[in-house]
């Protein structure tokens, strides 16, 4: 009973101070809607940066030869290093435990065609964990497997644009290209999200060229991906064992920059990680901004309003009110007032966010703006602590002053 | 009703202190309508304030109803004021955001009675100060007159034991000042205790006593044939 009476009286105060609610009330719900705003849009930009920068898998490490600069062990400087299948092999035995795909990588550049069309495209010979590697995801058919490396078989996977090129809307599967003078059969065609390049690739078993291309064992490069779960740290560490293992089987000086090439995304991750952190800092910095500034700004109102009130709670002494109950009723309607137009203030936000979805893409490189409802809500209720502890404090004091000192105010 | 013996106040101004009451005697009886006179400086307002317990006496004994009021919490005080005392000033102090209506049912809401009750009091109130069909009108479209019957209305609805009026009439003219001395009449002829501040010899010649003060001592107390105020 006694609490409606004190809402019925603080909805009587609100009722008739209108200006004084408004510019309360406007003050929080504009530091929401700007917190929100701003957080949202500071999320648009880390999603469009993660965009950029999730394509290729993380956590691989690319090993290829190259010409040593330095002599030793009995050789001379300038000699070639190549990897080989022995390599491979040794690298799946030794790093087994680590490893989580390892694939090794043939390049060669050739025309192949279909009835009358024909084409340049980038042949490459991998393993099965090359669809892994490189986030190659199947449309139609299946992926090189290990009987395909293991048999040699000409059996071709197509990206995406090569069947388009070569098939158009035909269904490529179980067909035949030419290639080098050779038939191949297509087994499947994949997508990638890394552009066009990367959807403009055929993959064929690694052995298969390798025994076209004059009977060697070399690769190109081989691609490790290592078990994510080793983190950062461990894919350093286990990029400066791999290197020296391999200085060391190919007789390259150990402080010899060239002749083995390891690269790997774990530094580019680390870096991009820092960059997208900066971001958030920032985002949280500017966040929190606005969030303080909307607290001064209640505060700072609430100051004024106790002050204008002073006479107004010297009455209300002396007609009985108690210095807790004078507090109260300030809070309470500080609380309301916050409560609202910080609701107010969230879902005007929430919904202009929503409503600019992608169209800040091309321009400002904002996608998808989005903010955490979470953290919004948190941000709420930060705001309406804050304005309570902002209205409690000259409260508190004005409450103590002696009716006789707050009637005499002017 | 009131006992006061040997009252000390004095206020601290910076490094000074001002001995505002230099040990007052004062005893009034039930049903006294008493006029407390003096200058200003004199301590006539001080010496309400603190029998309001609006402000804190430093030594002496204060009884209100065979109850010793002495330094008290806030808390309690506001308890005491709502329960003892009404309270009308010069400046009418009703709060200008509420109509004559609500501002007399301030006190009542204080004492956590039932919005029915409160409204069907403060209005049987309001119309003992002939103020019924102003009910709804804000403290701003009322007359000086009006507001300090609304506030008389205010002090008596909480049903006090003394009624302390401090210069009621020095914001009125004077035919306003003789209405609102005519109430103050009715009420103190009902019964009630009653002690007006006020530095106007005419207004004082309306009350049944008067207690004149001069730098924090009383200078004269005595009983006088009451003038009708109209």
């Amino acid at each position: 009973m006694f609490h409606l009476d004190r809402w019925s009286e603080i909805f009587e105060t609100i009722k008739s101070n209108k200006l004084r609610t408004f510019l309360a009330g406007f003050t929080v719900a504009l530091g929401i809607l700007i917190f929100v705003v701003l957080f949202g849009l500071g999320n648009g930009l880390q999603n469009t940066f993660d965009e950029y920068f999730t394509d290729t898998k993380f956590n691989n490490i690319y090993i290829s030869g190259g010409r040593t600069s330095k002599p030793f062990a009995g050789y001379e400087s300038n000699r070639l290093i190549e990897l080989d299948n022995d390599d491979l092999q040794d690298i799946s035995e030794k790093f087994n435990f680590f490893i989580d795909g390892l694939t090794p990588r043939i390049s060669i550049s050739g025309e192949v065609g279909y009835k009358l069309k024909s084409n340049n495209y980038t042949i490459s010979g991998v393993g099965p964990s090359n669809q892994d590697s490189e986030m190659n995801v199947l449309m139609f058919g299946r992926y090189i497997n290990e009987l395909d490396v293991l048999n040699n078989e000409k059996n071709i996977v197509l990206g995406r644009l090569v069947k388009q090129d070569l098939f158009g809307e035909e269904d490529p599967i179980g067909k035949y290209v030419s290639g080098g003078g050779r038939s191949w059969k297509v087994i499947g065609v994949f997508q990638d999200d890394g552009g066009d390049n990367e959807e403009r690739v055929i993959y064929t078993p690694y052995t298969t060229l390798q025994k076209i291309l004059k009977n060697t064992d070399k690769v190109n490069s081989i691609i490790l991906s290592y078990k994510p779960s080793i983190g950062f740290d461990g894919a350093i560490e286990l990029e400066k064992k791999l290197k020296g293992f391999l200085k060391n089987k190919k007789k390259i000086d150990p402080s010899d920059p060239r002749g083995l090439r390891l690269r790997s995304a774990a530094q580019d991750l680390k870096n991009n990680q820092d960059f997208s952190m900066a971001l958030n800092y920032i985002i949280i910095f500017v966040g929190i901004g606005t969030l303080l500034a909307g607290i001064i700004g209640i505060s700072n109102i609430m100051v004024f309003v106790i002050k204008e009130r002073t006479k107004e709670f010297g009455i209300r002494k002396a007609v009985g009110a108690t210095p807790s109950s004078i507090v109260w009723m300030v809070l309470q309607e500080s609380i309301f007032i916050t409560t609202i137009s910080g609701y107010i203030g969230l879902f005007i936000g929430v919904v202009f966010l929503s409503s600019l979805g992608d169209t800040l893409k091309k321009e400002f490189y904002i996608t998808d703006p989005y903010v955490d409802l979470n953290t919004a809500i948190l941000a709420t209720i930060m705001l309406i602590i804050f304005g309570a502890i902002a209205g409690y404090i000259p409260a508190k004091r004005a409450a103590k002053i002696k009716p006789i000192i707050a009637l005499n105010d002017k | 009703m009131i006992k006061i013996k040997n009252l000390h106040k004095s206020y601290k101004m910076g490094k000074n202190s001002l001995h505002v009451l230099k040990g007052l005697d004062l005893e009034i009886q039930e049903g006294e309508l008493v006029a407390i006179m003096g200058s200003s400086g004199s301590g006539k307002s001080t010496l309400l304030n603190i029998i309001g317990m609006l402000d804190n006496h430093d030594h002496g004994t204060y009884e209100l109803d065979k109850v010793i009021i002495e330094k008290m919490d806030e808390t309690k005080a506001a308890k005491y004021r709502n329960k003892f005392l009404g309270f009308v000033f010069q400046s009418f102090n009703l709060i200008n955001y509420k109509n004559a209506l609500e501002n007399v049912i301030l006190p009542l809401y204080y004492q956590g009675l039932t919005k029915k009750m409160r409204e069907e009091k403060a209005l049987k109130y309001l119309d003992d100060v002939g103020l019924k069909q102003w009910a709804s009108h804000l403290p701003n479209e009322l007359s000086g007159g009006q507001k300090q019957r609304v506030a008389i209305a205010r002090a008596m609805v909480s049903e006090p034991k003394v009624l302390l009026a401090d210069e009621p009439t020095g914001a009125l003219d004077s035919n306003t000042s003789k209405e609102v001395m005519d109430l103050i009449q009715k009420i103190n002829k009902a019964g009630k205790t009653i002690l007006v501040v006020t530095h106007e010899h005419d207004i004082s010649q309306m009350c049944s006593r008067v207690v004149k003060l001069k730098d924090g001592v009383i200078v004269e107390d005595k009983k006088i044939n009451q003038k009708k105020a109209l």
